[in-house]
């Protein structure tokens, strides 16, 4: 028993003795960026320029973990107990899920400027060289023979925001008539060809496998595409009247705090609207608020009309609730 | 008698320690691996009343998509039933350069992540894809329609079917074939006759198995699928769909549809196979 004993508290003193070092040296801390899928390239980018940043700013060297998956899936697995710092999403829902569960602070959207969104975008159309449906807006979108490609609205934010943005551009062509509106979109969604579950299985399916005339997703997305495939094989649509696209941030406070990575969470998202991160978005093909960048980059982001999700649908639970929850109008919609 | 074989049961040595032990720790990981998950399903059931239950799995889209899946996952079982009888046959009873790397191949749809086939499979057969291209001018589309689905179903399954037979296989002694031809049976009637009688069960079980794989099957699918509601739309996207909203209890219950009709078959098959066995032994289990 003494033996035991003794080589027990041996065991002990070795492993505090191996502990020990470590924490005096203080372990570098690490935060975890929680993201949605197409942004794992941005967010490469951006880490590295923000450790520098914040080594230059705080004199700690950080480093920063990414996690990226669909903004939904993303959330889910939050609320199931995955550590993250913050969030950047695409979907002003998935953080407002994170606030009602206690996660993410009530007025997230206030605590940072543009309603916590430091960068954001729009639905565009990517075509076939030459543009031979001659897509120019919507209206052409519902026409007869016209073979659409966008993620499923039910599984993507992307897909979503689509849906919105062609009940928007219909809510101010009808002047708000409803009947009319609703036979626009059974038109618009019967053209769908393929109904993928994210926003990259759309890529696919349009670039690889050559389905569709046109690919409808985020303007950033479409410009990216066109720069990977090809700039001569497509070409990039910005609809007259489209949606505001944001892409919301939030520190996530109950696991940061204990993680006691709460001023480095916040410091994250801060750089996120430095001049030198802007400009990083911008050369992604987001937009961003900064005047000076957006100056800058004005070349690559045509004018449009942007709606406001708030300023058409009311609120987005709002727009959930009518448009995208079981048994609502995107149901009703595709009903048979 | 009966006392002395009782006794040499109870003292008899066995390779694992006794019965009692290992009867349990096997109840202990069923029950963590497979009932507690379960049983946590059922339990996302009960914030449930039954009119409610009855509203989520009858929804038209979804009930759309049961027949979408189960159609598909038919088509594919008769399939892989022949092809992998067929394949099952050709590799035990020839030899043939390579025989080896065949049966290895055979299992890959196993080991292969199903999203790398539904990727692969849709490369193949969309329109310009190097099979589908082929495919086109003769108007048959085959990714993104549900014939997609079942082509993608096959391809995992068909493992279940090649790898039951097989063994069975394996025991029947070619001098059957030998006997029954040699006795005037034509090649066909030896085959029907006396080979096809015992691989009955093993067909039949590899056959159910790869259905009920078929049910469940969302990797490789979904990306061949398509995704048009009431057309493409397999049972397990339904399950996405409603987890992408939030809605655990409405994938708890269509999951619950789905976890029902493959404990139902495997249970069907399992009694089917057992008197099957039981006849073709004459009544020796």
């Amino acid at each position: 028993m003494v033996r035991f004993l003794a080589s027990v508290s041996a065991v002990a003193l070795s492993l505090s003795l191996v502990a020990a070092p470590a924490q005096a040296e203080g372990q570098s801390r690490e935060l975890l960026n929680t993201s949605y899928d197409i942004a794992r390239e941005l967010f490469a980018d951006i880490n590295p320029k923000f450790i520098a940043w914040w080594q230059a700013e705080q004199g700690e060297t950080v480093s920063v973990k990414q996690s990226h998956g669909g903004s939904s899936t993303q959330a889910r697995s939050i609320m199931q107990g995955l550590r993250a710092d913050v969030v950047t999403f695409n979907q002003v829902t998935d953080v407002n899920v994170l606030a009602e569960a206690g996660l993410v602070a009530n007025d997230w959207q206030a605590q940072y400027p543009n309603n916590a969104s430091p960068y954001y975008s729009t639905t565009a159309f990517l075509v076939r060289k030459g543009n031979p449906k001659n897509i120019e807006s919507w209206d052409d979108l519902a026409a007869d023979g016209v073979e659409l490609v966008f993620p499923n609205p039910k599984t993507s934010g992307n897909g979503r925001y689509t849906y919105l943005a062609a009940w928007g551009y219909a809510d101010r062509a009808f002047g708000g008539d409803e009947a009319q509106i609703e036979a626009f979109m059974k038109d618009f969604l019967g053209n769908v060809e393929v109904f993928d579950t994210g926003g990259r299985g759309a890529t696919t399916t349009f670039v690889e496998r050559g389905i569709g005339d046109v690919l409808i997703t985020f303007e950033s997305e479409v410009n990216n595409i066109r720069n990977e495939y090809g700039v001569d094989d497509y070409e990039v649509v910005v609809p007259p009247v489209s949606i505001l696209a944001e892409f919301p941030v939030a520190v996530v406070e109950d696991y940061a705090e204990r993680n006691g990575n709460l001023d480095l969470a916040r410091g994250y998202l801060d750089y996120l609207y430095t001049v030198e991160a802007q400009r990083l978005l911008a050369g992604y093909n987001y937009r961003v608020n900064d005047a000076g960048v957006a100056a800058e980059f004005s070349d690559r982001f045509p004018q449009a009309e942007l709606l406001r999700v708030e300023d058409v649908f009311g609120s987005w639970p709002q727009a959930m609730q009518t448009h995208f929850a079981n048994g609502a109008k995107l149901d009703q919609l595709q009903r048979r | 008698m009966t006392t002395a074989s009782a006794l040499t049961f109870k003292r008899q040595h066995r390779v694992l320690p006794g019965f009692g032990l290992s009867l349990g720790v096997s109840l202990t990981f069923i029950s963590l691996v497979l009932l507690l998950p379960l049983t946590s399903l059922v339990g996302q059931l009960s914030n449930l009343s039954l009119s409610q239950y009855w509203f989520l799995i009858t929804d038209p889209r979804i009930v759309a998509s049961y027949s979408v899946t189960v159609g598909a996952a038919a088509v594919a079982c008769v399939f892989n039933a022949g092809f992998g009888l067929l394949m099952a046959w050709v590799l035990v009873r020839y030899d043939f350069p390579g025989k080896r790397l065949v049966d290895a191949l055979m299992d890959l749809p196993f080991a292969l992540p199903t999203a790398v086939a539904g990727i692969t499979l849709a490369t193949l057969y969309s329109s310009n894809g190097w099979i589908g291209s082929l495919l086109e001018p003769t108007g048959l589309s085959i990714a993104y329609t549900w014939v997609g689905i079942a082509l993608a179903m096959a391809f995992t399954s068909i493992p279940f079917v090649v790898r039951t037979v097989q063994p069975v296989l394996e025991d029947l002694p070619v001098e059957i074939d030998e006997a029954a031809v040699s006795l005037g049976a034509k090649d066909g009637h030896a085959f029907r006759r006396v080979i096809l009688p015992h691989l009955w069960p093993a067909l039949l079980t590899g056959t159910g198995l790869a259905f009920v794989r078929s049910l469940g099957e969302f990797g490789a699918v979904i990306f061949i699928a398509g995704g048009k509601p009431y057309e493409t739309e397999i049972t397990s996207l339904m399950i996405f769909v409603r987890l992408q909203e939030y809605d655990y209890a409405g994938a708890s219950a269509v999951a619950s549809i789905v976890l029902a009709t493959s404990l139902l078959l495997l249970l069907i098959i399992n009694l089917w196979q057992g008197r099957f066995i039981k006849r073709l032994h004459g009544g020796r289990g």
